[in-house]
Formats: C-alpha cells, sequence, structure tokens
C-alpha cells in the first residue's frame, strides 16, 4: 500500500522562524458572560457560604453533586437540595508539570478527584490538593476542603482554595 | 433488518507529519485522491462525502466541514459532517454505512482530515474550553490532567506498574517503523526509553503519549452490488456501535470504559459476534496514550478487565501473537491527526483483511477485525467491525 501514501511535505520545527514558508498569523479575541442557571447558581452561592450542596433525585435515590435540576439517570427532575460534607475521598489525582501551554513547573499542581462525603458513591468532583508532600499523595486518601477566608469568597469553585489531608 | 449489505473498496491517505505544508484542504485532497486511485473510481461516480474533522479550534475555522468540502470532493453532492470529537474517525464511516445501507446512496466518499499544527503555542489551549464553565475552568485546568487522573485510576485499580502500561507504547512505536506514512515509527526504541522520558502530568510521560500531527486519510465505500464490480476484495463493515456516557465526568468509574462496552456489545450484535476473543483477528483500539490501548481492549471485551497488560507482557498483542493490536502502529507510532488517525485505523483493517500490508501484514489470513475510538467529553465509544 505504499503507493497509496500521498508524498505531504512536513516542515521542520524552524520553518516559520527562519522564513521557510510564508505565512499569516490570527489572534481570537473571544470574551463570554454566562449566567449561573439554577443548579450553578446555588452550587457556587453555597460555596460563597463556604458549604458544598448537592440535589437528590428520590426515584434513583442519588445524592449528585455537581447538583443538577434534572436527573440524567431518571430523566425527571430532582427533588431537593441537600447540605453534604466538606470532606472526602481522593478518587484519582495526577502530579502536573506542566501548563496548558507545556511550560514547565517546578513545583507539581496536584489536580484530583475527589468523591464527597454525603453525596453519592463515586460522586466526586475536580479540584486541587494542597499542604500536602507530593509523593505522599495515595489514592483513598481521605481530605478536607480549605476554604478562602469569607471577604475573599466570589460564588466560584476557587472559594475553595484547595483539599488538604485529614 | 432490511438492509443492504456494505463495503469498504478503497482507502488512501497521506503522510502523517507534524507540521504540513499543505493546508488542511490540499490534505484532503491529498488523501482523496489516493483513495479513488486505489479502486479505480472517479469522483463522479461517489455519491455522498462524508467529512470527518474535530474540534473548529484547530484550524482556527469555523465551520471546519463547509471550508474542507472543496478538498473532500464534496462539490455539488450531499454532504454531512458528524463530529464526536476523538471519537469521529470510527464514527464517519459508520455514517457512511447507514447512508448506503438504507438504500439511499450506492456509494460514499469518508474524509478525515486534522490539523494540530496551526494552534499556538500548543493545540492544548484549543482543549482548554472542554472543562466546564463553572466548576473546573476557574482552576487552571490542561488536557493532560484527564488522561494522567484515568491512568492513575486505572492503575491503581489493578495494581499496574508503569514498566506495564509503557510496553505499549514500546509495541506501537515499534510497529511503525514499517508504516510508510509514519511521523514516529522507531524500531529500536526501548522500554526504558519510554521510563526514561520527561514526566508531564504524573503517571504520563512524554512517551506515554502520541504526538501533534497532521494528516488525511479517505476511504470509499459501496454497496454489495457496487462493491464486487469494483474490486475482488471488498472488505465488509459487518458491525457498527456508538455509545456516550455522562457528561458528569467526575461521577464516572474512571477506571473502566463502560461507553466503550456498550458500542462493542451492539456492534458485535449486529456482526453476529457471539466470541470475540475467538472471532476477531486483529484490533485497532484508539491509543493516543499507552494506557487507552489497554483500557479500550478490556472495553471492547477481548480481555478480562485488568487482564490487557498481562497479555501485552506475553506477546498475545505483538503483530505475530494471538491477538494483534495495532498492527498499524497506532496513535502512539504512525501519528495522531484526532479524526485522521481513527480512520487510519479503518484502512489498516481494509489492508490486513486483504493481505496488502505489506510489512506490517499479520500472518495467518485474518477475516475479521475491530476498529475503536474514543472522544468527547472522555465519554464517547465508536466501534466498527469489519470482515471479509
Amino acid at each position: 500500500m505504499e503507493h497509496l501514501v500521498y508524498p505531504t511535505k512536513g516542515l521542520s520545527e524552524q520553518a516559520f522562524e527562519k522564513s521557510e514558508v510564508l505565512f499569516e498569523t490570527w489572534h481570537v479575541k473571544a470574551e463570554y458572560a454566562w449566567d449561573t442557571g439554577v443548579a450553578m447558581g446555588k452550587y457556587l452561592d453555597e460555596l460563597k457560604n463556604g458549604r458544598l450542596i448537592g440535589r437528590r433525585c428520590f426515584k434513583c435515590k442519588r445524592v449528585m453533586i455537581p447538583p443538577r435540576m434534572f436527573c440524567e439517570q431518571c430523566f425527571r427532575p430532582t427533588d431537593e437540595w441537600v447540605y453534604v460534607q466538606d470532606t472526602g475521598t481522593v478518587k484519582t489525582f495526577s502530579l502536573c508539570y506542566v501548563r496548558w501551554d507545556m511550560v514547565r513547573l517546578k513545583e507539581p499542581e496536584i489536580p484530583a478527584v475527589i468523591d464527597i462525603d454525603g453525596a453519592s458513591k463515586g460522586m466526586g468532583i475536580l479540584h486541587k490538593l494542597g499542604e500536602v508532600d507530593p509523593q505522599a499523595v495515595k489514592i483513598g486518601m481521605r481530605v478536607q476542603a480549605v476554604w478562602k477566608p469569607p471577604a475573599e469568597r466570589t460564588g466560584s469553585i476557587t472559594d475553595i482554595a484547595y483539599f488538604k489531608p485529614i | 433488518m432490511g438492509l443492504r449489505r456494505v463495503a469498504v473498496v478503497g482507502a488512501g491517505m497521506t503522510k502523517f507529519v507534524r507540521r504540513s505544508l499543505e493546508t488542511g484542504r490540499e490534505l484532503a485532497w491529498e488523501a482523496v485522491s489516493k483513495a479513488l486511485e486505489s479502486c479505480e473510481m472517479t469522483l463522479d461516480q461517489i455519491d455522498c462525502v462524508v467529512i470527518g474533522s474535530a474540534p473548529d479550534a484547530f484550524d482556527g475555522v469555523h465551520m471546519k466541514g463547509e471550508w474542507l468540502s472543496t478538498g473532500a470532493g464534496a462539490w455539488g453532492k450531499p454532504c454531512m459532517r458528524g463530529f464526536v470529537g476523538g471519537g469521529t474517525g470510527v464514527f464517519s464511516p459508520a455514517q457512511g454505512w447507514y447512508h448506503i445501507a438504507s438504500g439511499l446512496f450506492d456509494t460514499c466518499l469518508v474524509v478525515c482530515e486534522e490539523r494540530m499544527s496551526p494552534t499556538q503555542p500548543h493545540p492544548q489551549a484549543a482543549f482548554n474550553t472542554i472543562f466546564d464553565n463553572f466548576t473546573e475552568r476557574a482552576l487552571g485546568p490542561n488536557l493532560l490532567w484527564i488522561f494522567a487522573l484515568e491512568m492513575n485510576a486505572y492503575m491503581t485499580r489493578y495494581g499496574l506498574s508503569k514498566a506495564d502500561v509503557a510496553q505499549v507504547a514500546v509495541k506501537n512505536k515499534r510497529n511503525a517503523a514499517d508504516h510508510p506514512a509514519s511521523q514516529l515509527g522507531d524500531a529500536n526504541i526501548t522500554l526504558q526509553d519510554i521510563l526514561d522520558s520527561e514526566v508531564l502530568a504524573w503517571p504520563v510521560q512524554r512517551l506515554d503519549v502520541s504526538p501533534v500531527t497532521d494528516g488525511a486519510v479517505a476511504i470509499v465505500m459501496a454497496a454489495d452490488s457496487v462493491a464486487r464490480r469494483v474490486t475482488p476484495k471488498p472488505v465488509w463493515i459487518e458491525g457498527i456501535g456508538w455509545n456516550l456516557d455522562t457528561a458528569y465526568w467526575t461521577n464516572r468509574d474512571l477506571s473502566y470504559p463502560t461507553y466503550v462496552e456498550e458500542a462493542a456489545r451492539m456492534a458485535y450484535r449486529m456482526a453476529g459476534i457471539t466470541e470475540p476473543r475467538k472471532q476477531i483477528h486483529i484490533a485497532e483500539p484508539y491509543d493516543p496514550f499507552d494506557y487507552k490501548e489497554l483500557h479500550h481492549l478490556e472495553g471492547l471485551l477481548l480481555f478480562d478487565k485488568g487482564k490487557a497488560p498481562e497479555a501485552t507482557a506475553l506477546g498475545i498483542t505483538q503483530r505475530n501473537g494471538d491477538l494483534p493490536v495495532c498492527p498499524s502502529g497506532g496513535l502512539l507510532g504512525v501519528g495522531n491527526p484526532i479524526a485522521a488517525a481513527a480512520l487510519m485505523k479503518i484502512a489498516e483493517l481494509f489492508w490486513q483483511l486483504r493481505g496488502e500490508a505489506g510489512k506490517r501484514q499479520v500472518p495467518g489470513d485474518p477475516r475479521r477485525g475491530v476498529a475503536q475510538a474514543w472522544g468527547d467529553l472522555m465519554q464517547v465509544g465508536t466501534v466498527v467491525v469489519m470482515g471479509k
């Protein structure tokens, strides 16, 4: 099948810098503002109060976090707000040494999915871990939210600064 | 079901390169011209066109399907673009299949193109908006996080070492050394090379990951009656399946791809496959990261949960093993122009099942293969079963 591969021309990494080819550039400037909606609005508002909240579906009995106004499993409205704990268990984590633009970090960021106590089994949220030796982090580790001082909270997921081991 | 049989009758592709001189349209044209040449057909014998391309953001061109259409041979023809992120390359031939199986068209050209090189400084930037705009983006995530989190969940669940997983990268990069389109084929790469590569997001290291690639692949599909006139060796589409998991990805079991299993069961049912481990002779699962090949082999029901690494260590998935896996060299070796990478897997099965894979040819006259891709918000499985 060799003859069915077109001899496409590959350029070197330096082709632009050395002006071996002509090129055009474009910078996207796109700004958005989203209202936070019903479920997310309440979730973020409670973060500002220093609490995590989920939604319960009376049919499947699940307590879901992040909260949603409909149950995607039963496909019906969820029924009530449920405060859950600000503690949980590390479901999985990474030690990330690069930024989104692939610039290297000296100290790793520690993103983790944390299953939240008081929500149904396996209901995790994405956050980061802190106040911990990166090499000591383990799946199954118990953690608790470290909240920013009330005056600094804005109704954002970053109102939790990070989760730390307990 | 009263549906017509559909075959793949031709395939062609571009070389996979880090940055192509050619534009996306030009790449699409190159792949299409080779696919038509392979089955000695002309564009006027093509009834409809399916275009596959992943996020518009890579090329910086909105409505990229329409933009590509002239290079894809779609001028003046019924044309559609399907999009399920990374799963697109295996979803596109499924769309081609129902265009023809339904009786609406006799022939269909399926074209998948991707250029990841235009986004600056790195195509990861184009992925940042897949994260939830309220609960995740403010944390400053990058795409590697997801893979690293999933890989760690998989390794921990089954007590796997980095070496257990990295052997997949060795196999695929070595296999790719025999692929004439390959970007990263290396016949001499060793397990130590993978284990010594730079840590990006533990447990993900540089050589666990497929490269950034530009490229295009095209196939020609035809109804039974046309296929038999075009070629003495049509390769039949025997089954297709696809399935989507919840968009709340942090609520999922990250150690097992249930949606791949559901997609595989749909495709196997259609193909009449009751014992996939006996009835499938070649597998081309999606391997953007080495652990994903293992993950997907288990989702495809080809190995028990957590057992794909052991099978790999035993050589079962080598080209001359009992179940050759990614004989092409996969995304890890041939390269990863998203949608085009997965259609490359369909083209590989086409060449393998016709005995035309050259140095990559799997021994023993394989009769049936499965290709699979994965994408969207890490939640879609797309599966195609092909046989001769």
